[in-house]
């Protein structure tokens, strides 16, 4: 082990003790190298005055399931599109493999976002396409825009997507139209479409809000799994707080745009779903 | 004064304010203004309308019975033209009219300038009748069939770009924000995924389109762009009026039968 990486260690190590004033413990800040994606001191404002993000440095590490947890308007959905840019974050850096990808624009900004998967609350499917042709959309990074154009993909993410489509329990559902299918398929339709593209990374934006509380399991043991039999990390907005406790490695608590909560689940008490989430018996809300 | 707890007042609910029910009251009379405006503009000569009932039973006497051998040897060949002049204006209209009615699409084009001035294309274009715009292309390519079609597809842009650009305005921009995040560029996201969700009604447009170009270019004649207008304006120069209701016939076959296919087609098509 290097120095700088046996420094970077120990100082995480330390910095990994909670706090004894009973704040929320601080998470390293660790070193670029084994983190696959950091933000630095990331702000996004949508009207000038009216920050949504304020000063957000986060990293995240290679393997694991991290839930960002918070009531709806706290900035989570415009967090997870700062990564990939869906929403341009006012400033800060988005840190991939240590490339920043708040500098990126044109066709390498879009190579840099084929290695971050997504998967959306409403599935965000092409309903007027069969399911298989939505999993090779996934592919649209990366084929050419005259195979796009006659659908002619190549064999090898046909295959790919067809195995896939196997892996997410839909098999016999290739040829259907997606909005032939319920929302649970739908969704998996929308986690296997975001492997195809082979990510870096995997995000979710509410995944399970609009489905069912066992569908919702099933939603996130597939996105767990799939994920772990890749080695992909995995981000997740959730304001379910039980299912995250049940399906994260780590929480990360947001209120009014600031992180206040970022450690393992086990250490998320009570009072810090109060500080997320407002006064009230938080025993009420996470069962 | 105080307000006593026991005096309760029923709950009264109307569906207008007064200044609402003021307001629609001055739109109804503005209305009957404009009608009673209009009809004493129009200068309805009474001589003609009293014996009206009778020009028109002598009209159709005159036309009795129609001439239908003049069909086989003229107006067939008018009518195909008609239909070639329609199809071909529309195909043609639709070419222009996409490239605008994209840039016409606020979500396509985030450009307020552009915007504007594609919809400033489209406006010119529909404010025209296509019996001006043949009036117009008469005068550049000569009397026929070509000034015809120019006219149709001039007339079209305007239709089919303004439906077209609303069609990918009231697009899901969930899929596109999909398509985005998976690294597709511009091309791959109109293509995957405005496309299929535009298809259903850029079918529907070009079929209601080409229906009514079908009508319009039947009157082109009139003014020398070609097709069974132009036979029917000589006819009715020389007060052939046997040989008008064939082509009013052959004309009233070919619009309900267009109707009719055109329907059928959209049915299927959604």
């Amino acid at each position: 082990m290097s120095d700088s990486l046996r420094d970077a260690k120990a100082k995480s190590d330390d910095a990994r003790k909670p706090d004894r004033g009973g704040n929320p413990p601080v998470r390293p800040a660790a070193n670029g190298q084994d983190a696959v994606l950091s933000l630095r001191g990331l702000n996004k404002e949508y009207e000038r005055g009216k920050p949504v993000l304020t000063d957000i440095s986060l990293d995240f590490p290679a393997r694991g399931v991290v839930a960002i947890i918070g009531p709806s308007g706290t900035g989570k959905s415009t967090l997870i599109r700062c990564i990939n840019r869906l929403v341009e974050p006012t400033s800060g850096e988005v840190l991939l493999g240590g490339r920043d990808l708040t500098k990126l624009r044109g066709a390498r900004l879009r190579a840099a976002r084929r290695e971050i998967g997504m998967v959306f609350q409403e599935y965000n499917l092409v309903e007027r396409l069969s399911v298989i042709e939505n999993l090779l959309c996934g592919r649209l990074g990366y084929v050419p825009l005259w195979r796009v154009w006659t659908r002619r993909y190549p064999d090898a993410d046909i295959a790919r997507a067809f195995e896939l489509l196997d892996r997410v329990g839909l098999g016999e559902f290739a040829t259907r139209r997606a909005d032939a299918l319920s929302g649970g398929q739908r969704q998996r339709v929308g986690i296997a479409r975001a492997v195809m593209q082979s990510p870096k990374l995997l995000l979710a934006d509410e995944p399970t809000s609009s489905l069912d509380p066992r569908t919702s399991v099933e939603i996130m043991t597939l996105m767990r799994d799939i994920a772990a039999e890749r080695d992909i990390p995995v981000i997740i907005n959730i304001h379910d707080v039980a299912l995250a406790k049940r399906f994260a490695t780590r929480i990360v608590g947001m209120s009014e745009g600031r992180v206040v909560y970022d450690g393992p689940p086990e250490d998320l008490a009570d009072s810090h779903l109060q500080q997320i989430y407002g006064r009230g018996d938080a025993g009420e809300w996470i069962g | 004064m105080t307000l006593s707890a026991d005096t309760r007042e029923t709950p009264r609910w109307e569906r207008f304010t007064p200044s609402q029910r003021l307001a629609r009251f001055a739109v109804y009379l503005g209305m009957v203004m404009v009608v009673v405006w209009s009809v004493r503009n129009v200068r309805i000569i009474p001589e003609f309308l009293y014996d009206a009932h009778n020009q028109m039973a002598d009209l159709f006497t005159r036309m009795w019975p129609p001439d239908l051998a003049y069909y086989p040897s003229t107006v067939h060949g008018a009518l195909i033209e008609t239909l070639h002049i329609a199809t071909l204006g529309t195909i043609l209209a639709i070419v222009m009219a996409v490239p605008v009615g994209l840039m016409a699409a606020r979500n396509i084009v985030p450009f307020r300038l552009v915007n504007e001035f594609a919809k400033l294309i489209l406006v010119a274009s529909r404010s025209v009748n296509s019996l001006v715009w043949a009036l117009l292309f008469v005068a550049v390519f000569g009397p026929g069939a070509l000034a015809g079609t120019i006219a149709i597809a001039f007339r079209s842009i305007g239709f089919v770009g303004k439906l077209l650009a609303e069609a990918i305005e009231e697009a899901n921009a969930g899929p596109i924000e999909a398509l985005t995040a998976a690294g597709a560029s511009w091309p791959k996201v109109l293509i995957k995924g405005y496309w299929p969700q535009v298809q259903p009604a850029f079918w529907s447009i070009a079929l209601f389109r080409w229906d009514i170009n079908v009508r319009e270019s039947a009157v082109l004649g009139l003014v020398g762009a070609g097709g069974i207008g132009l036979i029917l304006d000589s006819a009715m120069n020389f007060f052939q009026w046997t040989r008008v209701a064939t082509i009013l016939i052959a004309i009233f076959t070919v619009v309900i039968l267009a109707e009719i296919v055109v329907t059928r087609i959209r049915k299927r098509l959604i």
